[in-house]
């Protein structure tokens, strides 16, 4: 065995490779709950990625047997239901996983110096993972999947003289249909995953580099023993292994609750009427994107078209996202983690989940006088939360930062 | 730490009431009230739905052959007895109306009902059905409360007028309970695999507990303990 290892190891750094990511790896003793999710997060991209190579095997990418084909693979496929039901709650699972896993950023400040560009690596792969979700959800080409395509690319058509340029790029015709379906299967199945691999490898090779942050938000590599290693470091693996293959069992725990009890979740993962073929020529009564864009979508709706363009509504709605990225750099508090923070950071931050989660609820209605005033107010709130962040991080008092992390 | 997990459960306890009081606009749709498990009402609504309904409509996500084995029915009695537009039982199940002729007497061609159960969901099929009154101004001297002018006659008048409404609602809610089988057969089987994907799930959960707890050991006592 050591014979076998030494021959890798003079031709691959296997051992070291091993030990800089996994059993010298060391991580702070101090993790919680809010800890899991990002393993979590690659287990279901995984999950995503198998199941969505039996899927391609029997899905057909043509607008005329897009529809037939899904069913046929829920009806006539050996275990087809249980692999799309997967894929399905799989999608819905992942943004769960991502939104948790963001949040546990904000309450540590985990995107503050040096892990800035974790940050902003995971930001794309949330960009990105949008975009692949979306282009997912137009593959069963049902009622929503065509019509909410339309009204999501068309957006990109409202800015000036290169929309329709754009549009036809996207569309690969004058309207969606066969031509757009076909090129949103090469992207969702090829493209976009290659792209969301690369950059989950990325997101842990600079993660791995500066070291995890943790719920105290101290850096736990200036305090060493002799043997340089972190006095609150403890090997990720098998400590961390282990504790996240415990979080790993509970996830699927939920998980297989919504995939074998409830696939649709009451139209939240699967809509109703996305149960109909795609028809041209006839509108739904109301198009709702699903639950995970929906905060943006009413981040659109909110703003009024201005001199007969929706580009205002667009143009929100992209900052919305984008302004994101810009959080390490919006924070000037001196602590990271919300136990130290003054009080004004701890209101604003609930005053923004309120926000964020109102917003998502509004983007599922249909636009009556009260939620677009609704929707307004809480786009402003939105918005203010980054716009103020640098005058309300600066002021109150925040408490002592220990030297070390909390034992618990 | 503690006041964000409250603030958050306050919110979406609001979101979920308020989202709950102001869904279900529109009609009143009754409640089916129908069990997927109890086969001889499958077996009873796929009766009614072969005399009463499949002359017009289709169910084409579906096979003769798939029904039998699912709800029980020997081969050769569904062949004989329910098999009306069809020579194989492999064969899906289409209507016997020509589209032609469809548009002639009705003006449009009457759907396809594979996924009705699942796009409008059961009360609706349940209350639909249900929901025709006389209405002179109507092609076919009917009119629904739950789809303004549709343009179907009131396919189950006879039953309507020979049975009691107790009957009569129940073979309605049979036909209802088929067609949300036709919608998804596999849910005639995944609950119980579920419960045994949960059972092994509970296991390993607590196997990994316990494997977690005892490799921590060493962090809470011995090598990797907290140290100075």
């Amino acid at each position: 065995m050591d014979n076998n290892k030494n021959w890798i190891d003079q031709r691959f750094p296997l051992t070291k490779v091993w030990n800089e990511h996994l059993a010298e790896y060391y991580t702070p003793r101090n993790f919680n709950f809010w800890y899991f999710f990002g393993s979590l997060a690659i287990l279901v991209l995984v999950i995503q990625l198998f199941t969505g190579i039996f899927l391609t095997m029997h899905y057909k990418p043509d607008a005329a047997n897009a529809f037939a084909s899904v069913e046929y693979i829920m009806r006539d496929v050996d275990w087809g239901w249980l692999i799309r039901y997967i894929h399905s709650t799989g999608a819905s699972a992942f943004f769960v996983v991502i939104y948790l896993h963001m949040y546990r950023a904000l309450l540590y400040g985990s995107y503050k110096a040096p892990r800035e560009l974790i940050w902003i690596l995971g930001m794309v792969l949330y960009i990105a993972l949008m975009a692949e979700a979306f282009m997912g959800y137009v593959l069963p080409w049902g009622q929503m999947s065509y019509w909410g395509a339309k009204v999501i690319i068309n957006l990109f058509g409202s800015f000036p003289i290169v929309g329709d340029i754009i549009l036809e790029f996207i569309l690969g015709d004058y309207a969606v249909g066969d031509a757009t379906l076909n090129r949103f299967f090469s992207l969702h199945v090829i493209a976009i995953p290659l792209i969301l691999v690369v950059l989950v490898f990325l997101h842990i090779v600079a993660l791995h580099t500066v070291g995890s942050n943790n719920p105290d938000g101290v850096e736990i590599k200036q305090n060493k023993d002799e043997n340089g290693i972190p006095k609150d470091g403890i090997p990720f693996h098998p400590y961390y292994s282990v504790k996240d293959i415990v979080g790993v069992v509970v996830f699927l725990m939920i998980f297989s609750s919504i995939v074998f009890f409830a696939p649709a979740l009451g139209g939240y993962f699967l809509e109703g009427p996305n149960f109909i073929e795609a028809n041209p020529l006839m509108t739904p009564d109301h198009i709702a994107p699903l639950w995970y864009l929906t905060p943006f979508y009413s981040v659109l709706r909110a703003v009024p078209p201005m001199f007969g363009s929706q580009l205002p509504g667009v143009l929100a709605m992209f900052s919305a996202l984008l302004i994101l990225i810009a959080l390490p750099w919006l924070d000037r508090s001196k602590v990271k983690s919300i136990r130290y923070r003054s009080w004004p950071y701890k209101v604003a931050l609930g005053i923004f989940v309120v926000t964020f989660v109102v917003l998502g609820w509004l983007g599922m209605q249909a636009v009556t006088p009260l939620y677009s005033l609704m929707a307004q107010i809480f786009t402003t709130l939105y918005f203010a939360f980054f716009i103020l962040m640098p005058w309300f991080t600066s002021i109150g008092k925040t408490k002592p930062v220990p030297e070390r992390t909390t034992e618990k | 730490m503690k006041i964000l997990l409250k603030t958050l459960s306050i919110v979406s306890v609001f979101i979920i009431s308020f989202n709950a009081s102001a869904a279900g606009g529109g009609v009143n749709l009754d409640h089916a009230d129908t069990d997927i498990t109890d086969e001889a009402s499958l077996q009873r609504g796929a009766k009614s739905f072969m005399n009463n309904c499949s002359g017009c409509h289709s169910i084409e996500l579906m096979r003769y052959n798939r029904i039998a084995k699912d709800l029980n029915i020997n081969e050769a009695d569904m062949a004989k007895n329910l098999m009306f537009n069809a020579e194989k039982t492999g064969s899906k199940i289409f209507s016997s109306m020509p589209v032609d002729g469809a548009n002639k007497w009705f003006g449009t061609t009457p759907p396809d009902l594979s996924l009705t159960a699942r796009a409008k969901g059961t009360d609706w099929i349940y209350t639909y059905l249900r929901g025709f009154y006389a209405d002179d101004t109507r092609p076919y001297g009917v009119n629904n409360h739950v789809l303004k002018n549709a343009s179907m006659p009131d396919a189950l008048w006879q039953s309507k007028q020979d049975k009691s409404e107790l009957e009569f609602n129940r073979e309605v809610r049979d036909i209802t309970n088929f067609l949300d089988y036709v919608s998804e057969p596999v849910k005639l089987i995944r609950y119980e695999i579920g419960v045994k994907v949960l059972g092994f799930l509970f296991i390993l959960f607590i196997l990994s507990y316990l494997m977690k707890k005892e490799y921590w050991k060493d962090v809470k006592y011995g090598k990797w303990r907290a140290k100075d």
